[in-house]
C-alpha cells in the first residue's frame, strides 16, 4: 500500500501547490498571511522534501512591490568533455540553454560564468561555442582556469574574444574580469601544456598558484573604472570569486584586497562569480557577491571560511546526476542591487533577495536546509 | 694423512654445495616477479619500490659538553663519553676493550628495561606502510584512468580532498541501495555509476588504498555510523 499513499500524497501537495502559486500572482499585503498559512499546509503535505522550500522569501524580500530594470541570467561551470569522451555534461549544458530560451521576460542577455571546458582542449571550447549559440538572448563570456591553462587562453580569446571587457546596460556598468591567473609555477617543474592544465583542474592540488586578477588586470580595470560615475551601479562577472573563502581549494583571490578597495568608492557594486559550483552570499561594504551553480556538478561546501551571509544549499543527493545544479536570473533593480534567483533543477527555486545583503542578513532571510552539510 | 679424513671432507663440501644451491634457489624464488599494474599496490615493505623509497637511518651525532671523545653503539642511542680522551685519538687496546664492554652493559640494561617486545624499526613500519596505501590512495582517488573510469570523471571531481565522503558515518542506510551500506560499498557506486567503470571487489587492494585515503582525511572525527 505505501506507493499507493506517496502517490496520493503527491497528489495532494500537487494541488496544493498549483493553488499556491496561483495565489502569489495575485499576492498584496494583505492576502500575505493567508498565503502563509497555505504555504505552510503545503509543506506538510509534501513531508518527503525539507520545508523550506515554501517559505514566502521570495514575496517578502524579492520586492515584487518594486519593478526589476531589467533581468539577465546565468549558466556557468559546463566542464564540457568531448562528446565521445562525456555526453553527460553535454546534456546538462544544453539542458540550462534550454531553460534559460523558455524564461519570461526573456533575459537582456545571457552570462556564460567560464569554465565552459573541462581541460581547455580546442574541440572542447567549440563544442561550447556551438551549444551556446543556441541561447536567443546576447552572451557574455568570462573565463575560467579549465578553459585557459592548456595554451594559455590562445584558443578562448580566438572564439571570444578578449577576456576583460565593459559595456553598458540601462544605467549599469558591466564589467568581464579576467579572474583566474596564476603565478607560474610550471616553468619551473618543466610541465607540458597538459600537466599544466591538469594540475590547475585539480581542485585540491597543492601545486598550481592561487587565482590572482594581478598587476595588469587590476591596471586594465583601473582604467575602466576611470571613465565610471561613482553613483554608477557596477555589476562585476568573474570566475573567480573576488573574496577569500578556503585557500586549498583556490576558493580564493590573492589579490581580492586590492581589487575589492577600487570598488568600494563605488555607490553599488555586485559581483557575480562563477568557479565554486554552490549557492554562496557574501557582503563587504558596498560589495555584494553571488556565486552561480554549476550545471556540471556541485561542489561541498569547504570545510571553513564560509561567508556568515550564505544560507547554505540543500545537501545533495549523490544518485541524482541533476542534483544541486541548475541555472538562474538577476534581476537588477534601480541602485544596482539585485534579487538573485537560482532555479535549482531538483529543488524549488531559491531567491537571495537584495533586500538580505541590505539588512545585513536580517531580513528576507532564505530558506536554510533541514539537513546541514558534513 | 689417513684415509678416513678424506671420506669426511668430502661429506662436507657435499653438504657445502648442497646448502649454497638451496639458497641460491630460495633467492630465485623470492626475487620479485614481472607484475601489472594491480599488484603495484600491493608491495611489500622490502620490494625493489619500497627499498628505493626508504631512507637510510641515520644517528644524530652526540655531542660532549666537555670535549671528551663520545663513543656510539651501532644501535644509534646507546652512547659512552670517555673522560680525557679528545676526539680523534686512539684508545689502547686494553682501554677500548673496557669501553665495548661497558657500553654492552649499557645496552643490554636499556634492552631490559623495555617492557615490549615492539622496536622503534617496528612503528616506522607501520607508519611507513600506512603512508604508502594512503598515497597509492590519494593517486587512485585523482586518477579516472587508474581506476578504471571511462568518462574522465575522477573522484576527486565532486570529493576535493575527499570531503563529503564522511567514511565515519558508515555502515549507514541508504535508501537507494536499499539496505545498510559499507563505504566501500558506496565507493563501488561511485565507480559503477557517475565513472562508468566496472566496481571493485571488496577486497581488492585499490579499495583498501581508497579507503585508506579516504579515511586518513578524516583523521581523528568521532565514529557515528548511521548518521545522515
Amino acid at each position: 500500500m505505501w506507493p499507493l499513499k506517496w502517490k496520493q500524497r503527491e497528489q495532494k501537495y500537487r494541488q496544493a501547490r498549483a493553488g499556491f502559486f496561483e495565489a502569489v500572482k495575485l499576492l498584496d499585503r494583505r492576502s500575505f498571511l493567508r498565503v502563509a498559512g497555505r504555504a505552510a499546509t503545503i509543506a506538510s503535505a509534501k513531508a518527503i522534501v525539507p520545508p523550506h522550500s515554501f517559505q514566502l522569501v521570495d514575496v517578502l524580500g524579492g520586492g515584487l512591490r518594486e519593478k526589476p530594470a531589467f533581468r539577465f541570467a546565468y549558466l556557468a561551470d559546463t566542464h564540457l568533455y568531448e562528446r565521445t569522451l562525456n555526453e553527460r555534461f553535454v546534456r546538462a549544458a544544453m539542458r540550462a540553454v534550454k531553460d534559460i530560451n523558455a524564461l519570461k521576460p526573456p533575459p537582456d542577455f545571457v552570462l556564460v560564468g567560464g569554465d565552459l571546458a573541462q581541460f581547455g582542449q580546442p574541440k572542447e571550447l567549440e563544442l561550447g561555442k556551438q551549444i551556446l549559440s543556441e541561447l536567443k538572448a546576447p552572451v557574455k563570456m568570462v573565463a575560467g582556469e579549465h578553459d585557459w591553462y592548456l595554451d594559455l587562453g590562445e584558443k578562448w580569446q580566438e572564439l571570444f574574444g578578449p577576456p576583460n571587457y565593459s559595456f553598458h546596460n540601462k544605467g549599469v556598468q558591466f564589467i568581464g574580469l579576467m579572474s583566474v591567473n596564476e603565478k607560474d609555477f610550471w616553468t619551473e617543474r618543466k610541465m607540458t601544456p597538459m600537466e599544466r592544465m591538469n594540475t590547475v583542474a585539480q581542485l585540491d592540488s597543492p601545486l598550481q598558484s592561487r587565482f590572482e586578477v594581478g598587476e595588469a588586470g587590476r591596471e586594465w580595470l583601473r582604467q575602466a573604472l576611470a571613465t565610471v560615475p561613482n553613483d554608477t551601479p557596477i555589476v562585476l562577472m568573474t570566475h573567480a570569486l573576488l573574496y577569500k573563502y578556503y585557500r586549498p581549494w583556490n576558493f580564493w583571490t590573492e589579490d581580492a584586497d586590492l581589487v575589492q578597495e577600487m570598488l568600494f568608492p563605488y555607490r553599488s557594486v555586485t559581483v557575480l562569480h562563477a568557479h565554486t559550483h554552490q549557492m554562496l552570499t557574501h557582503r563587504v561594504k558596498n560589495i555584494h557577491f553571488h556565486g552561480m551553480l554549476a550545471t556540471s556538478w556541485p561542489w561541498p561546501y569547504a570545510p571553513e571560511g564560509l561567508p556568515k551571509l550564505t544560507v547554505k544549499m540543500d545537501r545533495v543527493d549523490p544518485f541524482d546526476e541533476l542534483d544541486g545544479l541548475g541555472v538562474g536570473t538577476m534581476d537588477v533593480y534601480g541602485s544596482g542591487y539585485a534579487n538573485k534567483h537560482y532555479y535549482l533543477w531538483r529543488r524549488d527555486p531559491i531567491t537571495v533577495a537584495k533586500a538580505y545583503l541590505e539588512s545585513w542578513g536580517k531580513e528576507a532571510i532564505p530558506p536554510a536546509p533541514e539537513f546541514p552539510s558534513y | 694423512m689417513s684415509k678416513g679424513y678424506y671420506k669426511y671432507l668430502l661429506v662436507i663440501s657435499f653438504l657445502l654445495v648442497a646448502c649454497f644451491l638451496l639458497a641460491g634457489f630460495r633467492q630465485q624464488q623470492l626475487r620479485p616477479q614481472p607484475e601489472g599494474l594491480a599488484s603495484v599496490v600491493d608491495r611489500g615493505p622490502f620490494s625493489a619500490v619500497a627499498q628505493e623509497k626508504r631512507e637510510l637511518p641515520r644517528h644524530s651525532p652526540a655531542e660532549s659538553d666537555r670535549a671528551n671523545l663520545i663513543v656510539q653503539l651501532c644501535d644509534g642511542q646507546t652512547s659512552l663519553e670517555i673522560p680525557g680522551v679528545r676526539p680523534g685519538e686512539v684508545l689502547p687496546p686494553e682501554k677500548a676493550r673496557d669501553v665495548a664492554r661497558q657500553m654492552m652493559v649499557k645496552y643490554l640494561e636499556e634492552q631490559a628495561k623495555q617492557a615490549s617486545k615492539w622496536t622503534k624499526q617496528d612503528r616506522l613500519i607501520w607508519e611507513r606502510e600506512q603512508q604508502r596505501k594512503i598515497e597509492e590512495g590519494y593517486r587512485l582517488f585523482h586518477d579516472w584512468k587508474a581506476l578504471g573510469g571511462t568518462i574522465g570523471i575522477s573522484c576527486d571531481m565532486c570529493h576535493p580532498d575527499a570531503a563529503d565522503t564522511h567514511p565515519e558515518t558508515y555502515p549507514k542506510f541508504q535508501p537507494q541501495l536499499k539496505d545498510v551500506a559499507a563505504l566501500r560499498e558506496m565507493i563501488n557506486w561511485c565507480i559503477e555509476n557517475p565513472m562508468k567503470g566496472k566496481p571493485l571487489s571488496c577486497d581488492d587492494r585499490k579499495m583498501i588504498a581508497l579507503e585508506a585515503y579516504i579515511t586518513s582525511q578524516r583523521k581523528g572525527v568521532v565514529l557515528d555510523p548511521g548518521k545522515h
